[in-house]
């Protein structure tokens, strides 16, 4: 135990700047993430409403705006179209890599997976604080494209080449499109910085969870909420280098004359280009290699927390905790098979585009048996409806009317139709961006008293909920519609085609909905802030859940535990045992401590663990 | 202060929840599909493989909605039913084989089934073209399309890009190549109807996607490749051609026209073309 008091006297020692800015405990490390990450919604939101003004109201004058973004709107007022490209690229880029990924996997797996397992920190602790101080460097350099000649990249976050690829050295534009000189580059340099920070963490939370479990933490003793991160960080390593490799192709294609994504022949702006044999089917081959497990990445985390909060808030044990993490190993696996419908009208051979079609079908069944036992879990709980609740039964809502538009654009042949239009805008808002966001939202108003030691309000709480789930779905659902009418995505005004003119009503609907959505997060911001300040202390354990971390102080010391490190007896959803004096038994009681019902004591997953001395048990008991 | 809210009003609340997910999601969802098919649906289609596009679009949307409408009443029955009543405890109830199995095993027979009918009208859409097609090579560039009929010996003849020049020769074709002498291009699409056509799709600058929504045709234009796909228009009329694959700045005025007519009205047609 020489190593815990160490732990213990160093913290009086460390300095301010070692104790809260080169942090090397996960914890800060965590909120870290977390608070960046909140910071870069705030700008992909602002982004968002930038599009929604633009569809809306196609051509419209915005005095004020343009006084907020000279570069970007004309004298007159109107947005530019490049920069309304540059807009929705950013938007994208930066909600998918710079708020999802690091909220849900740097700031909630740093934070909980050390806690929920029993460790004192990470594996790597200076590994960890190098991760996250990748990240403020990455937005840096991904802010600046906004500033350079040509502005912001136009390509789209898919960045696909030759659009994105061709370069003008002379002028520093690009030749396709303006955003395609050295904003581009920018954002590739960005995201290659962004990918070392992610597998820094991801390799420490693999060996994290494989090596520094405590005692009696057998892998099937896992909370859900770990596992997901545990799977998430295995997604990671194996998809992020594929991106980086095919980042770094694009630059050397840009800069220094190779041709891996641009072929012969091509005639732009009146020039022969002198690239020579790449191929654009490549890149994207490459991107959705990453791409489609970049959406689990975004989603798998959310789905752990959700597990934890319906079970917790809903004083029940989670339902199938076998199948749910069957589930989520054979997403994570199946994700790894499905890339290709991103790519059914690309023209790659339609043999292929079948074979996607399985595949991508395939994924749906996993996803709904984690569904159904959330649902399941719901039936006899006695639920408490605490915004966390609610925002975890909101996102069971919002990822199902996601999952089944995903069953139309899974199948070749409609998805064709479907394909890059706002349908899958609608697609892909519900099952990734909404749900992972109110995964988000669900876990900080979980997790935020033991994060800062504080409780937050809940009627402001509640009330951001009510508003927030009302507007994802006046938002969203409606771009169904969209689709259906064929609207084309990345369009910076749908109304140059006859076939779109009778759209323009729903399309002010949904940008006022928009808005309304965009306001209502200033209550979450109000809420957040305020109660970091004022909101009253809270006890160690206030949803009396059984997990390890809230068996640690709000927030938990550094190190985490005190002298010893706690010592696991059981799963972690034993709620509502019949006969057990409370609704809650934490893992920490010993078997003989308290009843067990259901057999779970027996049970090959969720009973003892082979490194658990059963001595100890009736001892300590 | 920081304890777990008593338990009086949340019934109060999952009653709130359950009504909201049922007049919003449920009555909302499936009363905005129905104002939907009227003002903000799918074109009339018109062509022969859209048809089956069609069925299956409004087969998997009959499949998905009910499962939508289902899962959400259930969700919003439990939590209009299991709000916390004072110290009231929950099911100890955490394993089923059976109702896991069972909604294993109904989702996969039905994605199943869903699977073969999309294998079905997907190899139909990519199957071989008959052979009485007609021929059309397409080209998209910033920001418009080009089309080319290969003429009386339906041979395109070859292009060259370094011939590209956009008022004389915007299609780069090579004089040194006989069969290039007759081939006509043109700025408007026109078609035959009910001739199934070959479409050959090409690029000549950066990626596009010939989008034609009444037929529900999309094929992206991949620079270096040449695409081909087929379909069959099967009513006369003017329909619109969209880029969806994002091409630059002018990507959302990169409208063409096909013109669908009857074949003597093609005929004519080409033949002041050549003039
Ligand atoms: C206030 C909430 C949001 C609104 C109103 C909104 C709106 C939009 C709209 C209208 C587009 C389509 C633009 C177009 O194709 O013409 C778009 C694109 C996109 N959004 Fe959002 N969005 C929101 C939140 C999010 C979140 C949380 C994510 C996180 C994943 C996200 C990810 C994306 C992505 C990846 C794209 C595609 C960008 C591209 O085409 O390159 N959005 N958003
Ligand atoms: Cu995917
Ligand atoms: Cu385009």
């Amino acid at each position: 135990m020489a190593v815990m008091h160490e732990a213990a006297h160093e913290e009086h020692k460390l300095g301010f700047l070692q104790r809260y800015v080169f942090s090397q405990d996960h914890k800060i490390i965590g909120i870290q993430y977390m608070m960046t990450s909140l910071f870069m919604a705030a700008v992909g939101g602002v982004l968002a409403m930038l599009i929604r003004m633009e569809l809306g109201w196609p051509g419209a004058r915005w005095g004020l705006a343009k006084w907020l973004f000279p570069g970007g709107f004309t004298g007159d007022g109107t947005l530019k179209p490049d920069f309304y490209l540059a807009v929705v690229t950013m938007h994208g880029s930066i909600m998918i890599f710079f708020v999802l990924t690091t909220a849900l996997s740097g700031g909630f797996g740093n934070f909980l997976i050390p806690l929920t397992i029993g460790a004192r920190d990470m594996a790597f602790p200076f590994m960890n604080m190098l991760s996250y101080w990748l990240y403020p460097p990455a937005i840096v350099v991904l802010l600046a494209s906004f500033f350079v000649a040509g502005g912001a990249p136009n390509a789209g976050w898919t960045a696909y080449p030759p659009l994105s690829a061709l370069y003008n050295p002379a002028t520093g534009t690009g030749l396709a499109a303006p955003g395609s000189g050295l904003g581009q580059s920018l954002w590739l340099v960005s995201l290659a910085i962004l990918i070392v920070s992610f597998l820094f963490g991801s390799l420490n939370y693999i060996t994290t969870v494989l090596q520094l479990r405590t005692r009696g933490m057998s892998m099937g003793r896992m909370p859900l909420v770990t596992w997901a991160q545990f799977t998430t960080a295995i997604l990671m390593l194996l998809s992020f280098p594929v991106l980086f490799a095919a980042v770094v192709m694009l630059l050397f294609d840009r800069h220094l004359g190779t041709s891996f994504f641009v072929p012969s022949g091509l005639v732009v702006g009146g020039q022969l280009v002198t690239h020579q044999g790449g191929n654009p089917l490549l890149w994207q081959h490459l991107f959705w290699f990453l791409g489609h497990p970049e959406v689990y990445v975004l989603i798998l985390p959310p789905m752990g927390i959700v597990s934890e909060i319906l079970a917790v808030h809903g004083r029940k044990p989670i339902f199938g905790y076998k199948a749910m993490v069957a589930s989520i190993c054979a997403i994570a696996f199946l994700s790894f098979l499905v890339w290709g419908h991103h790519m059914f009208t690309s023209g790659m051979n339609p043999l292929v585009g079948t074979a996607f079609m399985v595949t991508t079908l395939a994924i749906a069944i996993p996803s709904a048996v984690k569904t159904f036992n959330w649902v399941a879990t719901l039936w006899r709980a006695r639920i408490h409806f605490t915004p966390a609740m609610l925002f975890a039964i909101g996102f069971v809502s919002l990822f199902v009317t996601g999952g089944l538009t995903g069953i139309f654009l899974g199948s070749p042949a409609v998805d064709v139709y479907f394909q890059d239009t706002f349908f899958v805008v609608a697609h892909f808002h519900f099952v990734m961006a909404s749900a992972a966001l109110f995964g988000l939202f669900g876990g900080l108003y979980h997790w935020f008293p033991k994060m800062f030691g504080r409780m937050m309000d809940e009627r402001l709480g509640k009330l951001h909920f009510w508003l927030t789930f009302v507007g994802i779905y006046a938002t969203f659902f409606p771009m169904h519609f969209l689709g259906m009418a064929g609207e084309p995505r990345r369009y910076y005004s749908p109304q140059m085609y006859d076939f779109l003119r009778g759209l323009s009503g729903l399309n002010m609907f949904v940008s006022l909905a928009a808005f309304g959505l965009g306001l209502a997060q200033l209550i979450f911001a109000y809420n957040f802030i305020r109660s970091l300040f004022r909101g009253p202390k809270a006890e160690g354990n206030p949803w009396h859940a059984n997990t390890l971390e809230w068996q640690a102080d709000s927030p938990p010391p550094h190190g985490n535990w005190g002298a010893t490190l706690p010592t696991v007896h059981r799963w972690p959803y034993d709620y509502s045992v019949p006969g057990a004096t409370e609704d809650y038994i934490p893992q920490t009681v010993p078997v003989t401590a308290a009843v067990v019902a259901g057999g779970a004591l027996h049970h090959p997953v969720q009973g003892g663990a082979p490194d658990e001395p059963p001595t100890t048990d009736l001892n300590s008991a | 202060m920081a304890e777990i809210p008593a338990a009086t009003g949340e019934r109060r609340t999952g009653r709130l929840l359950a009504s909201l997910i049922v007049v919003m999601i449920v009555f909302g969802g499936v009363g905005m599909t129905l104002l939907a098919r009227r003002y903000w649906w799918l074109l009339p289609v018109a062509s022969a493989h859209g048809v089956d596009v069609d069925r299956l679009i409004y087969t998997t949307f009959v499949v998905t909605g009910i499962v939508f409408v289902l899962v959400h009443i259930l969700i919003a029955a439990f939590v209009w039913r299991f709000g916390a009543r004072g110290t009231e405890r929950a099911a100890y109830w955490h394993d089923d084989r059976t109702l896991e199995l069972t909604y294993t095993l109904v989702p996969a027979a039905v994605l199943v089934t869903l699977i073969s009918m999309g294998a079905v009208v997907w190899a139909r859409v990519h199957g071989p073209a008959p052979a009485d097609s007609m021929v059309v090579e397409v080209r998209g560039e910033q920001f418009g399309w080009l089309f080319r009929y290969p003429g009386p010996d339906g041979i395109f003849g070859r292009v060259d890009p370094a011939r590209i020049s956009p008022k004389d020769n915007p299609m780069g074709l090579d004089p040194a190549d006989p069969a290039s002498a007759d081939d006509l291009v043109t700025r408007e699409l026109h078609l035959a109807v009910n001739r199934p056509v070959r479409v050959r799709i090409r690029s000549k600058d950066v990626l596009h996607s010939f989008f034609i929504p009444a037929f529900r045709v999309k094929q992206d234009a991949v620079p270096g490749m040449t695409v081909e796909i087929w379909f069959t228009p099967t009513r006369e009329g003017t329909y619109e051609i969209a880029c969806a694959e994002l091409c630059g700045i002018g990507h959302y005025i990169m409208r063409g026209k096909v013109m669908v007519e009857s074949a003597d009205a093609v005929q004519t047609w080409l033949a002041q073309q050549s003039h």
